[in-house]
């Protein structure tokens, strides 16, 4: 469904991201894991429109799209969530998320509706007259979610939206990612760092090290190869 | 229900209005009704979608000397005049727009972009002999009595009511915009432009909507204002002083609510005519005051009422959703 063909991205001669090739085959659940400043973020933002690879080819449903807008990429089915969390937050809970909602709901009462749906989805229906800027970061970041599942995308790109969530919130979320794959179909690539919900989620992970590429494969067998091991606790050496 | 009520009382009462009061309340009333429905229209700009625009006088401007001049030279009236205006505000307001919005421009320096678009074209308008340069463009001022409809002359209640249809019509207008898709994207690129984009918005073309739309309405408040008052100067027409009286009232009133302008219209001019009354009352002659008034009222409702009167007002009576 999406691949991504060697993109690199430099800012002011540092190498942010050079040369990463993954594929997210459609209907699964790919994880984008590094350390710090692996360059996962940068990765987002060019499949997400925010800026354009330096060179390389996104390729999303047999489209080119390294060269479009945020909104066009949105348009054509990658819904996204930001790492630090950009609510808009003078609106209501609801009106967050039918914004996203109008993207393909012609009608204000459609769009209503299918926000309401999202909310439910992600039990935020209780708290949707809230002014945005009264949630708590683990409801922010559930509204990040259902802001983008309402624009209806066939890939959902997440961006640590793990962070900060207590453990059996994580769960909860892991368990809503599920069920949106396994009943809607949903692709979806995460940023993560919380290990729980990257072992509990995705079928495939993509280690980001540097900027480059250094193992991709079952979740299993990822964080037991050894490069993955030594970019996260350091080289083993004989004593 | 309780809003709908509201709304009748106040209009019933609006309509009556120029029966009932002296000729001095009647002018008065058509200017905070000038203001309501200019701020109005700049709150679509500025409190829906967040754009700050400090050179509306541009357009009420240029749709008052579009409107005028053409009246002036060749006798055509302003229901020919007011399409004239609104054509070449929307195309100045585009143009503004595009070059601001494709490179970028954001935030203050939008707002300088603004000002200083209104500045240059006072400028010109001062050099521009068609419409008599800084001395001025003049229209007849012939029997006030008689109600020339074709022609927009007529007795002052003629005008008050013109533009209380003006203020109803707007308000119509905005209540629609602010409930379809146009309002729930301004707003949304209003709060995070960045985010607004990330669902799909295409920012640069609504932002040009909301200017189009703005610049419209404000030039038809020009025209208003060029066969209400009958003289136009550069000077005082694109005056920067003119920009921020036209944003006072929404400010006051609460910035991107509807009833915002016109309630802030209301409180500005009863207040500030209240106090020349006291002033002339007293025989206080203090050059400026008015404007020191403005200026301790601005200050103690951005202290106290940071959002406006409105929003807290609504929510005292109810209102607020």
């Amino acid at each position: 469904m999406l691949k991504v063909d060697a993109i690199s991205k430099s800012f002011r001669g540092l190498k942010a991201v050079s040369s990463a090739s993954f594929e997210v085959p459609q209907g699964a659940i790919v994880a984008l894991i590094g350390p710090n400043g692996a360059g996962k973020t940068t990765c987002f933002n060019m499949i997400a429109g925010v800026f354009a690879p330096d060179s390389g080819r996104i390729i999303f449903q047999e489209n080119e799209i390294q060269d479009k807008r945020p909104d066009q990429v949105c348009v054509a089915g990658i819904g996204r969530t930001f790492q630090i969390v950009k609510p808009f937050a003078g609106l209501s809970v609801l009106d967050n998320v039918m914004v996203g909602a109008l993207l393909r709901e012609k009608s204000a009462s459609s769009a209503r509706a299918l926000a309401l749906g999202v909310l439910k989805k992600l039990k935020l229906e209780e708290k949707k007259d809230y002014p945005a800027s009264a949630l708590t970061l683990p409801d922010r970041k559930r509204l990040e979610v259902a802001r983008a599942l309402a624009t209806r995308p066939k890939l959902l790109l997440l961006d640590e939206v793990m962070a900060g969530l207590r453990p059996t919130e994580t769960d909860l979320m892991v368990e809503v990612f599920r069920d949106l794959n396994r009943t809607d179909g949903l692709t979806i690539l995460l940023i993560e760092h919380v290990m729980r919900a990257v072992m509990a989620l995705a079928q495939k992970v993509v280690v980001l090290h540097h900027g480059e590429i250094i193992a991709s494969g079952a979740p299993a067998e990822v964080v037991r190869h050894p490069a993955v091991l030594e970019c996260y606790l350091g080289e083993e050496t004989e004593v | 229900m309780k809003q709908k009520v509201l709304l009748l009382v106040l209009f019933a009462v609006l309509l009556i209005f120029p029966k009932v009061v002296n000729p001095y309340l009647l002018s008065v009333g058509t200017l905070i009704l000038y203001l309501a429905y200019t701020g109005q229209a700049w709150n679509v700009m500025m409190g829906f979608a967040g754009q700050l625009s400090l050179g509306h006088s541009l357009y009420v401007g240029v749709g008052a000397y579009a409107a005028a001049a053409i009246f002036v030279h060749y006798g055509i009236g302003p229901w020919a005049g007011v399409w004239l205006a609104i054509a070449v505000c929307v195309a100045i307001g585009a143009a503004i727009g595009f070059l601001a919005f494709r490179f970028g421009i954001s935030g203050v320096y939008f707002a300088l972009l603004t000002i200083a678009f209104a500045e240059f074209t006072r400028i010109g308008f001062d050099h521009l002999n068609w419409t008599g340069g800084s001395g001025g463009l003049f229209l007849k001022v012939a029997q006030r009595d008689q109600i020339d409809l074709a022609n927009f002359r007529g007795p002052p209640e003629m005008y008050y009511y013109s533009i209380l249809i003006l203020v109803f019509a707007a308000l119509v207008l905005c209540n629609y915009l602010l409930k379809s898709k146009a309002g729930y994207y301004w707003q949304a690129i209003r709060e995070n432009e960045e985010a607004a984009q990330a669902l799909g918005i295409n920012t640069f073309r609504w932002k040009m909507l909301a200017v189009v739309i703005s610049s419209a309405m404000t030039a038809v408040s020009g025209v208003f204002f060029a066969f209400y008052y009958n003289n136009l100067f550069p000077e005082q027409i694109f005056h920067i002083s003119r920009s921020i009286e036209i944003i006072l009232a929404p400010i006051i009133g609460g910035v991107g609510t509807l009833f915002g302008p016109i309630l802030g219209a209301v409180v500005l001019t009863v207040l500030s005519d209240s106090i020349t009354e006291l002033l002339a009352y007293f025989g206080w002659e203090i050059p400026g005051i008015k404007q020191v008034f403005y200026g301790i009222v601005l200050l103690l409702v951005i202290m106290f009422l940071p959002h406006g009167i409105w929003p807290p007002l609504a929510r005292k009576l109810g209102l607020a959703k």
